[in-house]
């Protein structure tokens, strides 16, 4: 059985599932759909009160959580929703313009 | 057994015979007998598929393919609007590589709207990655839908198939017919074991995921290749049918072409009239001869180029126009498979019976001058032409 994770773009069209199928559950952690971006949340770690309101908020895997503490943004899931901002209740998420996490 | 049914009789009772997990289906001119007879089993308890009545086409080809991606065996009937209806869903069917069976009773693609048979409806759909298989009369119809599912369910195939046959003129006449035991119908057909479907709780599974650049053409030259793999597949089926049957089927079907110098190319019942007119001329000494198109997805382009590489002119006979100005489906499909023979003969195109307009032996004869004319004269002019349809002007066929 053909898994997510051995197949790229440079895998042959014998080598990949028929029609795209896809055999597994979680497959989007292999893919970086961060490229999308036109609007970048930056992370100011001294306001967050680690409430982790973001983390169930956040539609893919942009916020890592370790520990009981949120991480900063991991961007090669980061899409730019700003969902996180949205419910935020302190100031700890601002969103700049732009893709790219500066 | 032999009987006597109509054309979406047969098709109905065959999928009686085959008992498919599921249908969903929508009424629509000349197909609705198909699920209207098959509803009447379902209520009597002769089949134990579900069936899903649904509010349009789109959502009975929605409903096979989930149903298929589930695990399920599943089969639709339309036609024309029906079937421009799901036009969208044909391609993910396809795509998504699910061996759904759909009986598609030809009728002209309206406007102006009309419920008569031409091939508009299943010619705008060649391109959606199904195998289509088309009947000259009924016997054919039931046949083609049994030798639908072991066609498309190959691993090396997984493409769904449309079996077709001509609206009223095969769909609602009764003819004398060979049915197949039941048992038989059922041990040909087998039981259904797709590898992956979404019921398997042992691996999850996605079906249809969104296709970046990067993967799109990859996923499209496996469709291609698989359509490619379908003729010989096709092939193979008919072998196995024939055993249990005593009919044989091929790509096309070759009548009285072993000497032709002029010979038609068509699909579908005009094939009947055809062999009647054929008939006539051989007893006048003409050297007349016809290749029915059986397959028409894949295309039989080697084969077909083969069998005309004999004749001198041949008249390809398009049942549905294609407003490309430059002739038919069919045409287009015959002079690219015939390109690279080294002697060709001369090809001609005759768009006739739109919307039900009727084609008799005389129609055929007429035709075959013209192709006496241009063996000797070579000359094509006009290539493209219409017959059948009221001018001022004299026709040229």
């Amino acid at each position: 059985m053909i898994r997510a994770k051995d197949i790229n773009e440079l895998t042959p069209w014998q080598d990949l599932t028929p029609g795209g199928e896809i055999y597994e559950a979680g497959t989007a952690r292999a893919f970086n759909t961060g490229t999308w971006r036109t609007n970048t949340p930056v992370f100011h770690e001294e306001a967050c009160k680690h409430c982790m309101l973001c983390v169930p908020f956040c539609p893919d895997s942009a916020i890592p959580v370790k520990d009981g503490k949120r991480l900063d943004f991991d961007y090669m899931y980061c899409k730019g929703c700003g969902v996180c901002e949205n419910v935020c209740p302190f100031p700890a998420i601002t969103m700049m313009i732009g893709g790219v996490a500066r | 057994m032999s009987s006597r049914l109509s054309g979406n009789e047969a098709v109905a009772y065959a999928m009686k015979q085959i008992n498919p997990d599921v249908m969903g289906a929508f009424p629509i001119t000349p197909s609705t007998e198909i699920p209207e007879y098959f509803a009447a089993y379902v209520a009597n308890g002769e089949v134990n598929t579900e069936y899903v009545a649904v509010e349009s086409e789109h959502s009975s080809m929605s409903v096979c393919i989930a149903a298929q991606a589930a695990g399920a065996r599943a089969v639709s009937a339309t036609s024309s609007c029906g079937l421009a209806l799901m036009y969208e869903l044909l391609y993910v069917a396809a795509s998504c590589r699910l061996p759904i069976t759909l009986a598609c009773v030809n009728r002209a693609l309206s406007g102006p709207i009309n419920i008569n048979h031409d091939y508009s409806d299943s010619m705008g759909a060649r391109d959606s990655g199904w195998i289509q298989i088309y009947a000259e009369n009924n016997q054919e119809a039931y046949d083609n839908i049994i030798m639908a599912m072991p066609i498309g369910e190959t691993p090396s195939v997984r493409l769904p198939v449309m079996t077709c046959m001509d609206g009223f003129i095969t769909s609602h006449a009764v003819e004398n017919i060979e049915l197949l035991e039941t048992d038989a119908v059922r041990k040909f057909i087998g039981e259904y074991n797709p590898e992956h479907y979404l019921l398997k709780k042992e691996n999850p599974l996605a079906v249809g995921p969104y296709d970046v650049s990067a993967y799109y053409m990859e996923h499209k030259v496996q469709e291609a290749e698989a359509m490619k793999a379908a003729k010989s597949r096709i092939l193979e089926v008919a072998a196995e049918f024939e055993k249990i049957s005593g009919r044989r089927y091929g790509l096309f079907e070759e009548y009285r072409m072993e000497d032709a110098q002029l010979a038609l190319v068509l699909i579908g019942s005009t094939a009947g009239t055809a062999k009647a007119a054929i008939d006539k001329l051989r007893e006048d000494g003409v050297k007349a001869g016809l290749v029915k198109i059986r397959v028409f997805r894949p295309f039989p382009g080697e084969e077909l180029a083969r069998a005309l590489a004999g004749t001198k002119a041949v008249a390809v006979m398009d049942k549905s126009e294609g407003f490309s100005a430059n002739g038919g489906p069919l045409f287009a499909e015959t002079c690219s498979a015939l390109y690279n023979l080294k002697e060709r003969p001369y090809l001609i195109n005759i768009v006739y019976g739109l919307g039900g307009r009727d084609v008799r032996t005389e129609d055929i004869e007429k035709v075959f001058g013209r192709l006496a004319d241009i063996a000797v004269t070579g000359e094509t002019h006009p290539a493209y032409t219409h017959m059948g349809q009221r001018s001022r002007e004299e026709e040229t066929v």
